[in-house]
């Protein structure tokens, strides 16, 4: 009897003990606290699933890098007429040589250059204007609201492709004036989507409490309004940025955009227009093309991350 | 104290707020909600009243309208005596603070990308409360007074229950050092466990810093439980005031009474008696009913009710409680009739 016993002792400690120890395997494993991270860490976490925005960022970031490093990555300079014409790809000429004899790698680099930059001061000039018109007219409502959103319903129903033309070939066509072009017609959607999220907050609580606590209108749409719009509106510029990058290279294709001799993506495949650069000479024009099409790929898968990693309410931890 | 409790901090007299209501092809003003219409009462200082009534009677506009986030269309609202709608910008800003609020749900009130320091101290410092050396101090002394400890300042709002969340809220009206707050359906966003600490909170804090409030809940147990004095409201209307026991003891109008007769009674035995609920919903405030407006759903109504909109008075009912019903009083002074 007292060695059965004896024996049931020893199996329940070892149950016990074996119990334990799966107790502390699991003390071991590092429990994230999910609850404590702040904004910022929740949004890198849910960004880094999307393997492709990553792989996407990393392109972009080597690009934009390579672009912004130009001048000390460049062989050549990008006008100087270093080759034969329109010389193939070599050791000497990477890209090859364009037709009247410049280094086309180092042209790119330089293209890259001209055509983020339009993209982004585009996408920067547009966002502000439509967030400080969506602002207004979505806590002022009334009058303002009436007016703001009637102007940018105009400015929306314009055929923009007839605009930018236009305005293309009033202004004198350059760099600047493209991106302010490209800046005005982009704004209308930002001003939109700011203006319906405003609608949504300024009956929420928050804003009523801080009425009711006096506080100033710029702080009430600065410091409470804005950051709790910051969300869309990133992601919704990534699409600007992408689309008037896109632009660019339509309208400098046309020859109403960036000026040569500067090089940008979109006059660089102008070269593409005659038959023979087309079916002979491709390196003229596929590396620009690709290049076009990936960053404004990489960009949009971006875009597209972000939007799920930015909102709250897109279901994943 | 004794002094103060005599004299009425808040008054208002023949409140009315209305909201267009936009119809038609090109939207233009087809009529107006009368969510409050033509309401007068008093607060005295230090007092709780109590505002009860079915959703969509109009008392939540009230509340909204004391701490002045709706204009209303008619009628004066006066704090200490001075027209609030008379107030200059510079007045309107000092007092401004003295009037704050407690929202129904505690989920909305706070802005979700601010941790609970800055929620707190950006009124604080702009009204110039306190310093930039002093307002963590200022902030602790507040969160201490409703329960909360140093560490919730650093953390954001979606880290919080929602009963924390209402102690946040709470501390956040408090920080402007007011002296009336609107409590806006304070609990009835809450599990019932922690409504009852934050009715407790609310009671003791009114106590210590001898607040005035305007406690709005259509939670009968909870409004008899804060409030000194009880008003209950009908379609816009008031239809019964007077002094919480009064009210909860010996309703005078028939709607205080059905609407303390829907009040479950958690008694097996009870469930035998047979309960007056009220039939029909409670009417259209575009078109209020003539006469009183309680008369569809009035279980005495006659034809007097349907003819003359009844005013609110305390002839028979006596010791400040008033009623808006000519039948009852009329009839026994308050007692039951039938």
């Amino acid at each position: 009897m007292g060695k059965k016993m004896e024996r049931i002792e020893k199996k329940m400690a070892k149950k016990i003990k074996y119990e334990k120890t799966v107790i502390e395997g699991v003390k071991d494993v590092p429990v994230k606290d999910i609850a404590s991270e702040s904004y910022f860490q929740t949004v890198l976490r849910r960004f880094k699933r999307h393997h492709l925005a990553v792989a996407s960022l990393a392109v972009v970031a080597v690009l934009g890098g390579a672009a912004l490093l130009a001048p000390v990555i460049a062989p050549y300079q990008p006008d100087e007429i270093v080759g034969t014409f329109s010389g193939a790809p070599c050791k000497e000429f990477w890209l090859g040589t364009d037709q009247i004899g410049r280094d086309v790698f180092s042209r790119l680099l330089y293209a890259m250059r001209i055509s983020l930059l339009v993209g982004i001061m585009a996408t920067l000039i547009s966002t502000v204007v439509g967030v400080a018109l969506g602002l207004l007219a979505g806590y002022f409502g009334g009058a303002a609201d009436m007016i703001i959103m009637r102007f940018t319903d105009v400015v929306m129903s314009f055929p923009y492709i007839l605009l930018v033309l236009v305005a293309a070939a009033v202004f004198k066509p350059g760099l600047w004036n493209i991106i302010l072009i490209l800046g005005f017609v982009d704004w209308p959607g930002i001003a939109r989507l700011v203006r319906g999220n405003v609608l949504n907050l300024r009956e929420t609580n928050f804003i009523k409490g801080n009425i009711i606590a006096g506080m100033p209108v710029g702080h009430i749409l600065f410091s409470e309004i804005l950051p709790n719009t910051v969300a869309p509106i990133l992601v919704y510029a990534t699409s600007v940025l992408a689309l008037s990058m896109l632009d660019e290279a339509a309208l400098s294709f046309l020859g109403l955009g960036v000026q040569p001799p500067a090089a940008s993506l979109g006059n660089m495949l102008n070269g593409a227009q005659s038959l023979t650069v087309l079916t002979k000479q491709p390196w003229l024009w596929i590396p620009p093309g690709l290049l076009i099409v990936v960053l404004v790929m990489a960009i949009n898968f971006i875009g597209d991350a972000l939007r799920d990693a930015l909102d709250p309410n897109s279901g994943r931890v | 104290m004794k002094d103060s409790r005599n004299t009425p901090l808040i008054q208002v007299e023949d409140l009315k707020m209305y909201y267009p209501v936009k119809g038609g092809i090109i939207s233009h003003t087809t009529g107006f909600i009368r969510a409050v219409d033509g309401i007068s009462f008093s607060i005295m200082e230090g007092e709780t009243l109590g505002l009860v009534g079915e959703s969509g009677c109009g008392k939540s506009t009230i509340g909204r309208g004391l701490v002045g986030l709706e204009k209303p269309v008619g009628g004066r609202i006066l704090y200490e005596g001075k027209d609030l709608s008379l107030l200059g910008r510079r007045d309107m800003k000092r007092i401004r603070t003295q009037l704050q609020m407690v929202f129904q749900d505690p989920y909305s009130s706070l802005n979700p990308r601010k941790h609970i320091f800055e929620i707190l101290a950006q009124p604080m410092l702009y009204h110039r409360i306190s310093t930039k050396g002093t307002v963590e101090k200022d902030i602790l002394k507040i969160l201490d007074m409703v329960g909360l400890s140093r560490n919730v300042l650093g953390r954001y709002p979606h880290e919080f229950s929602g009963g924390q969340r209402q102690r946040i809220g709470i501390a956040k009206a408090l920080s402007l050092n007011p002296r009336f707050i609107v409590c806006d359906e304070p609990v009835s966003a809450l599990d019932v466990s922690i409504q009852a600490q934050i009715l407790n909170l609310l009671k003791s804090l009114q106590k210590e810093l001898n607040l005035t409030l305007l406690f709005v809940g259509h939670g009968l147990g909870a409004v008899n439980y804060v409030s000194s004095r009880v008003a209950v409201m009908y379609l816009g209307k008031i239809v019964e005031m007077g002094e919480a026991k009064e009210i909860f003891n010996h309703p005078v109008h028939p709607y205080t009474k059905a609407l303390l007769d829907a009040v479950p009674v958690p008694d097996p035995e009870e469930k035998q008696k047979k309960r007056d609920l009220l039939q029909g919903e409670i009417g259209d405030s575009v078109h209020p009913p003539e006469g009183c407006r309680f008369h569809l759903r009035c279980p005495y109504a006659a034809d007097m009710c349907r003819q003359k909109e009844p005013e609110l008075t305390g002839e028979k009912a006596g010791n400040g409680h008033y009623a808006a019903c000519p039948i009852v009083m009329q009839d026994k002074g308050g007692q039951d009739i039938v």
